[in-house]
This record gives C-alpha cells, structure tokens and sequence, in this order.
C-alpha cells in the first residue's frame, strides 16, 4: 500500500504548489498565504514527526521549540532594526539564512536540555514532562519584558533572503515551500538511515536494541534534538509570516495542534504532517467561515477521527499502517 | 518585618497546594485505575466553577452553587466517560492525549456558547467574608482558611474512603489487578464510572471554590491542569499520597518563590531589574524543581503507592 500513498504524497504537494500560484496569478495573496500556513506548519509537524512517529516519542512540549524559533526571528531582526547589539557586540541580523541557522541551533540546544531530562521517562510522565518544561519557557517569555512580554514582539519588515523579494506573498511561499519539501526529504533519508531503523527499532523494543549494543537512550536523544530544531526552523519561519512572535507560538494549544496535524495525517507517515496541515488549515478557514464557534466543530472531528479512523486519514485510503 | 508576611505566603501557598491536591488526587486516580491520561480534567474544573457562578446566581445562594457544581462535575464527568473515554482504555497514550485534547476544545466553546465570552463574578458567601488575625498582627481572609480546611477534610476522607471501604478496596484491586477483579464479579466498567465522576467531582469542586477567589471563565481550566501534571510526577503517577505531598509543594515553592526571589535578587541589584529577573525566575522555579527530583527519582516520590 506504499504505492498509493506516494502517489498522494506527491500529488498534494503539487496542489499545494499549483493552487498558490494560480491564486497569485488571479490576484488573491490570502489563499496564498493560507497555503503559505499550510506548508510551516507542515514543517513543524514534519520534525515533530521524527520524535513522534519514528521513534514513538509523545512531546506534547514541541511548542516551545516552534515557539523559540519565532523568538529568534523576532530577537535578531529587532536588534537589526534597533542597531543595538544583543550580547557582547554581537549585532542582529535581517538575513533569513543567518536566522535559520540561529533558530536551528537554539531549538536543537532547548530540545538537548529538555529531553536529556525528559528522556530518563517513558510514557505519560514523558508527555506530561514534556509539557510542563515548555510551559516553563511560556511563563519566561511572559513574564521576562524585554522583548514584548505578554504583548508579543512586532517583526516591521519581513526579513530577507538574497536576490528574492520576500514581502510580496508568493516569494515566501516558494521559500516556505522548498524548506518544506526539504524537510519531508531528509524525513525519508533520515527513515531509511541505520539511525532510522535504530530510532524505529527504540520504539518497537528498545530491550532488543539495547541487546544488539545500541543504547536507546543515544538514539531518542538525537531523535528530539534533530525534531526539536527542525520545528524551530519553521517557527521562525511563522513568525516571518505574520511578522509578529508571541508567546501563544509557545502555548500548550500550540503544542497540542501540532499533534493533531500528525495524527490527522497519519503518524510516522512521510506525508501524513502535510495532509494533517492542509486538512487542519482548510477545515479552520471553512468552519471558521460559517460558525464562530469551529473549535467546537473541530473539536467534535478530531473526536470521530480518534475513536473510528485510525491510522488517519491516509490510513482512510492507503490502507491500514504498516506503523505499529 | 516579615514574619507576618512570611505566614502569610506560607498559608497561601498552602491554599493553593491544597487546590491542586483536589486536582491531582482525581488525575492520578483516573491514571492508576484506568492507565488514563485525562487532558480534559482541566474542562471539570471549569465545568464546576461555571455550575457554582450560575446557581449562585439564580438562587443567590453560594452553597446551593457549590452543591450543583459538585453534581454538574460529576454528571459532566460520568457522561464523558460513557460516551468516549470508555473507548480509550485499551488505546495507547498518543490516542488518549489526542481525544482528551478535542474534549478540552468542545467543552471549552460549548460553555463560550452557553455563557458568552465575559467572566462570570462569584461572591465568596457571607458566613466566611470576614477575616482572621494571624500572629504577627496581620489579617488573613477567613474564605481562603476554609478552602485549607476543606482541602484536609477532603484528603482525609480520600483516604478513608480507599484504605477502609468496599468501593476503595475494589478500586485498589482495579489498580493491581483488573482482569483478577472482574473475573471475581466486580462490575468493571460501572467502578471505572464511579472513579471518573469521582475524580471530576473533586475537581469541580475546586473549581467552584476558587471560582469565588479568581474570575470564573472559558479557559481557566488548563492552567492549573498543567500544575496538577506537576504535581503528580513529583508525586508519583497513581499514588494519591504522592499527589497530597507534591501539591503541597509545589503550592508552598510557587508562592515563596514569587515572594522571596525578587526580594532576594533585590539585596544585589536595583529593586526594578530585581523585580523582573526574580519574576521571571520565580515562575521557572516549580518546574526547576520538578527537574530536579526527576533526576534523582524518574518515577516520582511514591511511585507505586497508592
């Protein structure tokens, strides 16, 4: 049933590309930037993926490396536009690659310390854990006031990437789109890799693994620092998208619909965070347009999809899992 | 200066200790018996504050409110149960995370529909308006005395009720065994009700009580759920011992961290920065200290107690 769900895979990614330049051609940017949504959080779910799908790590604390992303966007492009230096002369930066570097490092070094302790759990203290520490780094940006505080941190101008305009819509999204498709790739190198089978085997029976000398604990570790910095590079690239960071990108909520986007999609599926995220966003923008109250509806959706469609809804047309 | 002050921390903390407990000792019920990690147990609470506002209301009186608030939790809790938790048991966590999730999110807009975006005001009753002096010379509210008071009561009760009952008996039998007990005759799906409401009973109940304290809206629920996950992985998952000592602490650190830190900060730095760094730090301090044990103990203080 591989088969089948490639050729979906495949066949959403290129919607997700047709539909935002079509869009852009008929001079609608808001379906641009819907799709624009789609794809990062496609993204941030894509390496939540590797610690949750691959190797069965349930974070329910992922927000707060979307959320430290976002942060390292806002931080370094106001000191940019303030001309203060940040620490010890170091200066801020407009420049998007210099960004990304800056937030992967960050999300990799938070997720390191994060599941270093967390790690030594399994289970429910680990989604609990997990949980609290990012409602640690929630609290910190809420009550520390440097940078907004509660109110958030406004980001004046998109930041840039060379030789690309990136405050018109559809230039972002290609930009979004590439690091997305990106992501998805190194998921499928990173599955099909010696430490991917490690990272699977760790979920299935870590006594195995640990009896054919490969320590589990090691393999998770990575695992959730690889996750944890590539959430943090789409989180970055969210706050550009709405040119604002605050702490609701490091919310429990947060953490919560990155979950929902995986499980909607199909866990430890390659395309299970982009039908999730295409899914999620699409059901967001139509009931949101016909009630107010959607979240209820939604509510009502994710229930019917946990109780009756497992496996998600790839699982729905691909056939059942071979994830188990 | 100070020691009125310090008692005075010392007592909040202790109040909002107890508060988690009532939270805590339903979550880790739930989890020991059932192996259910209840995200919408926060949605009780609120479910229980609500119930408490709007009979106080309509009827003006605060212990009718508190009477309905115990009976909306409880009744709110036995139908979730019914209708899906009951489903999840079997279900491994990712499943029970998710569907918990989605029942935080209808809850919380159906009580948006029901009661509309603004706070609803709870009155603390005339009975216990007044205040206490405490040693020192300070006065303290007699209303946040009795929710201590109400807190012990309850914790006593807990224990009588699972160390000397036949209900508590075949709900420690659940927790070690449940195949043994339903092979016994035990009716299992009618005792994992009665847990489920009771756990959603006690956290209605602090809802209603502190819902006279603080302003009763949508959403007040998950933060005081992610301190009662606090407390009972300090605690130990399933001990209900556990849940009293970790609230306790984590009620007493919370609040003396808020109080001391800045103050603390204050003997080296100007009072402003003092102020923001000790704020920032004290609202880090609960989970530093939650990381902490871990380190030493992974499962929590009482793991595999009751």
């Amino acid at each position: 049933m591989r088969g089948r769900e490639t050729i979906i895979g495949i066949a959403l990614m290129a919607l997700l590309l047709v539909v935002p330049a079509v869009a852009s051609q008929a001079g609608e940017p808001f379906y641009v930037t819907l799709a624009t949504r789609i794809a990062i959080l496609a993204l941030a779910a894509t390496g939540l993926n590797i610690a949750l799908g691959l190797g069965g790590l349930v974070s329910f604390g992922h927000a707060a490396f979307f959320g430290v992303g976002g942060y390292v966007a806002g931080i370094l492009a106001a000191h940019a536009m303030s001309m203060e230096p940040i620490l010890l002369g170091i200066p801020g930066t407009k420049q998007m690659l210099v960004i990304w570097l800056v937030a992967l490092a960050a999300g990799g070094l938070l997720a390191l310390a994060i599941g270093a302790i967390s790690l030594r759990t399994t289970g429910v203290y680990f989604i609990m854990i997990t949980l609290a520490f990012a409602q640690m780094v929630y609290y910190f940006a809420v009550s520390w006031p440097a940078y907004g505080g509660e109110d958030g941190l406004p980001i004046l101008l998109r930041n840039q990437f060379p030789g690309v305009n990136t405050l018109k819509p559809l230039p972002f999204f290609l930009i979004c789109y590439v690091l997305l498709a990106a992501g998805l790739a190194f998921f499928a190198l990173l599955r099909g890799s010696r430490f991917g089978a490690a990272l699977q085997a760790s979920r299935q029976n870590d006594t195995r693994l640990a009896a054919v000398g490969i320590a589990p604990y090691r393999v998770r570790l990575a695992a959730f620092v690889i996750s944890g910095a590539i959430t943090a590079l789409a989180g970055a690239l969210f706050a550009d998208l709405n040119r604002f960071v605050s702490p609701s990108m490091l919310s429990w909520q947060m953490s919560g619909e990155l979950i929902v986007l995986i499980i909607l999609g199909g866990v430890g599926r390659l395309s299970g965070p982009v039908v999730g995220a295409i899914v999620y966003v699409v059901l967001e923008y139509v009931l949101g347009g016909i009630t107010e109250r959607w979240q209820l509806f939604l509510g009502l959706v994710l229930l019917v999809v946990v109780l009756f469609a497992r496996g998600g809804l790839i699982g729905l047309v691909a056939g059942r899992a071979r994830h188990g | 200066m100070q020691l009125a002050l310090v008692i005075e921390q010392l007592l909040n903390g202790l109040q909002l200790g107890v508060m988690l407990f009532l939270m805590a000792a339903g979550l880790t019920l739930i989890f020991g018996v059932m192996g259910l990690i209840n995200l919408a147990h926060g949605s009780l609470y609120m479910v229980g504050a609500f119930a408490c506002a709007a009979v106080a209301a309509w009827t003006g009186s605060f212990w009718l409110g508190l009477v309905a608030s115990l009976a909306a939790a409880a009744a709110a809790g036995a139908v979730v149960e019914l209708l899906v938790v009951r489903r999840l048991y079997g279900r491994d966590h990712l499943d029970q995370v998710l569907a918990t999730f989605a029942l935080i999110l209808v809850f919380s807009e159906g009580t948006r529909w029901l009661f509309g975006s603004f706070p609803l005001y709870l009155d603390i009753p005339p009975l216990l308006s007044g205040a206490v002096s405490l040693p020192g010379g300070s006065q303290y509210p007699l209303y946040r005395l009795a929710i201590i008071g109400v807190g012990i009561l309850v914790a006593v009760g807990l224990y009588l009720l699972i160390s000397r009952t036949r209900l508590g008996m075949r709900i420690r039998a659940g927790e070690s065994d449940r195949e043994m007990i339903a092979a016994l005759g035990v009716d299992v799906a009618t005792l994992y009700t009665l847990v489920f409401a009771l756990g959603a009973a006690l956290a209605g109940l602090a809802g209603a009580m502190v819902g006279a304290i603080q302003s009763v809206q949508v959403g007040m629920g998950e933060p005081v759920l992610i301190l009662a996950f606090v407390v009972i992985v300090i605690g130990g998952i399933g001990s209900i011992r556990g849940a009293l000592v970790g609230a306790l602490l984590v009620g007493v650190v919370d609040t003396l961290g808020r109080f001391l830190l800045p103050q603390l900060f204050g003997l080296f730095m100007a009072p402003s920065q003092a102020g923001l760094v000790g704020g920032a730090l004290a609202s880090m301090l609960i989970y530093v200290v939650m990381a902490l044990i871990l380190a030493f103990r992974p499962r929590g203080l009482f793991a595999g107690e009751v």
